[in-house]
């Protein structure tokens, strides 16, 4: 296991310096003089110079990427052009935000996929089945963005049970979580009745029937057990896709999460703060994927020897 | 007709047998094909010029006059919908397309000559799929700007790594055949045997990735317009009108509920229609 992780994380080294490398670039790849972007377009000759020598814009491009880097590695994201706030602080606030709303989407995708999943497999091709299949379809079909409309006109305007934006409580993130999670719980769903369905056929499970065991043992002791194996990569990939969902979900409800705060940047020209979110998320969702894989490993010793 | 070409036509009728049995499939090819019907004939069948309003008649609900109401800016809400169906296939198209070429050249080559080719290659991938999601995509547009070009090509460049990985996986289990033995044997040249023998080969996980992927990115695509980022006012894009209306959503919801339920409607059916075809070119998937 600890070659397998060791593996693993070497593979991760050469992903995260091309992510590095596109966040750096990304400054240099805009039109424009960076410094000038840096400075503000209304700066004068003498702090855009200042700026200049400060970022070592004035410096081979291999040593602006190398003292990016290094910066980086201490924490240090540059200082937002718009309110010269560090970035770091700005992504703290604002990251933490939506790994918790990613978060209780997952809860929630997971709490209702799962049972959906499980269930449709016991009772396949029955009314159940079918209706919870029709709603995954719903689930991978629907733009987040409309769905969150939809639940804040519902739920927010017309029965007032949510508010409709804003943050401080649980109930401020209820919404926003179940419109991004939606996607994700049809995805736990069909994974889940898919794995279910394959299980239940091994000759085990008819051994254990064949035993006497109850229906409810064999289902929720034997199967499922190792149904949730390949669920768990799906878990761990609808967490990392979330960070990348929270963004749309984040407009629809007015929400300061890091997704936002990319989207800002960008209209904004604050490079500094795009380059902070790119790079966070980024390394965030790789970092999800490792552990994903290192859990599937642990989970399923036979992936350790592939 | 040679063998081969009945071998061909005989697999190409037992795919479209199963297609047609598949009841969710047929119902995912029929909204597929009406939008693209839809689309094509937007100037005939819209009954008022997309962008031309009257403030007079601004966000009126559904009428006679007016079957699923009108904008803030008075505009027909049913034409703007149906002009918006020619921009969500033209982007569709446009971005799959680059996806499409990008992929399957970078896949085939990679999987054919293996070794640190292939290597970097699948490293590159590894680095855009470091992005989740749309978060790529807004990360493209942030480097390009925005606009209808850059949305597509950032759609575009989104799904590259789904083409690379699935036309590599064909390539390596088909490179160990066989026939590629067989033509590598008689001197056939590297160029012939990619594009002769593996491509074609390869076409099954090709023509449903291309399905399936016009459903992601649509919505891909129009999540950008819905931040900004993508197509701007006043062209008809589904997500742009779904941004323009999120204000409106108390007084007049209609303006939310229409370009919504065409994203809905139109993923969903090329999302049935990807899975049918999966089950149809590929029977052992099926679950």
């Amino acid at each position: 296991m600890g070659r397998y992780i060791l593996k693993r994380l070497l593979m991760l080294l050469p992903v995260l310096l091309g992510v590095s490398l596109i966040s750096f670039s990304l400054l240099h790849m805009v039109p424009g003089d960076p410094a000038i972007i840096l400075a503000g377009e209304q700066a004068d000759e003498e702090f855009i110079k200042a700026v200049r020598k400060e970022y070592g814009l004035d410096q081979p491009l291999y040593v602006q990427y190398f003292q990016f880097i290094s910066h980086v590695a201490q924490g240090d994201f540059g200082v937002s052009i718009r309110n010269r706030e560090p970035v770091i602080k700005l992504l703290k606030e604002r990251f933490l935000f939506t790994v918790q709303l990613s978060f209780l989407s997952i809860l929630i995708a997971g709490f209702i996929g799962l049972i959906a999943g499980v269930i449709s497999s016991t009772k396949q091709y029955s009314l159940f089945d079918n209706l919870s299949m029709v709603g995954a379809l719903f689930g991978i079909s629907m733009p987040i963005f409309w769905l969150g409309l939809l639940l804040m006109l519902v739920f927010s305007v017309q029965l007032r049970w949510f508010p409709s934006g804003g943050k401080g409580t649980l109930v401020h993130l209820i919404l926003p979580a179940i419109a991004l999670g939606a996607a994700s719980s049809a995805v736990i769903a069909r994974m889940t009745r898919a794995s279910m369905l394959e299980v239940i056929r091994q000759d085990y499970i008819r051994t254990a029937r064949a035993n006497g065991l109850r229906e409810f043992i064999v289902i929720y002791k034997h199967a499922l057990k190792n149904a949730m194996i390949p669920v768990i990569t799906v878990f761990g990939l609808e967490f990392g896709y979330m960070l990348g969902g929270a963004v749309l979900t984040e407009t629809v409800f007015s929400l300061p999460g890091v997704g936002r705060l990319m989207i800002e940047g960008i209209f904004q020209r604050d490079y500094p703060v795009v380059q902070g979110s790119m790079l966070l998320v980024a390394t965030t969702f790789v970092v999800v994927n490792l552990l994903t894989d290192i859990a599937y490993a642990f989970f399923d010793p036979r992936i350790r020897y592939e | 007709m040679s063998e081969g070409k009945e071998i061909k036509t005989s697999q190409m009728s037992e795919v479209w047998r199963r297609l047609r049995r598949n009841r969710a499939a047929i119902v995912g090819g029929i909204i597929v094909l009406l939008f693209v019907l839809i689309a094509i004939f937007a100037p005939l069948i819209s009954p008022y010029p997309p962008n031309e309003g009257d403030l007079a008649k601004r966000l009126n609900p559904p009428s006679q006059e007016h079957l699923l109401g009108t904008d803030p800016l008075g505009r027909d809400l049913l034409s703007r919908v149906i002009y918006g169906a020619r921009i969500s296939l033209q982007i569709q198209i446009v971005s799959v397309s680059i996806a499409l070429v990008i992929g399957t050249l970078l896949g085939i080559l990679g999987g054919y000559y293996g070794g640190k080719f292939d290597h970097l290659i699948m490293r590159l991938m590894d680095i855009l799929l470091a992005f989740p999601g749309i978060f790529l995509a807004i990360s493209i547009i942030a480097v390009l700007g925005t606009g209808l070009t850059n949305l597509m090509l950032a759609a575009g460049i989104y799904s590259v790594p789904q083409f690379a990985r699935i036309v590599r996986g064909s390539v390596l289990t088909l490179k160990e055949k066989e026939f590629i033995e067989a033509a590598r044997a008689v001197g056939e040249s590297d160029f012939n045997i990619t594009f002769r023998y593996l491509l074609p080969n390869s076409m099954a996980p090709i023509i449903i990735q291309t399905t399936l992927r016009m459903a992601t990115v649509l919505l891909t695509a129009s999540g950008l317009s819905f931040l900004g980022l993508g197509v701007q006012p006043p062209t008809a894009e589904w997500g742009a009108m779904l941004s323009n209306a999120r204000a409106y959503l108390v007084t007049a919801p209609h303006v939310a509920t229409v370009p919504g339920l065409a994203i809905m409607l139109v993923v969903m059916g090329f999302n049935l229609f990807g899975d049918g075809l999966r089950d149809s070119l590929d029977p052992r998937l099926r679950d």
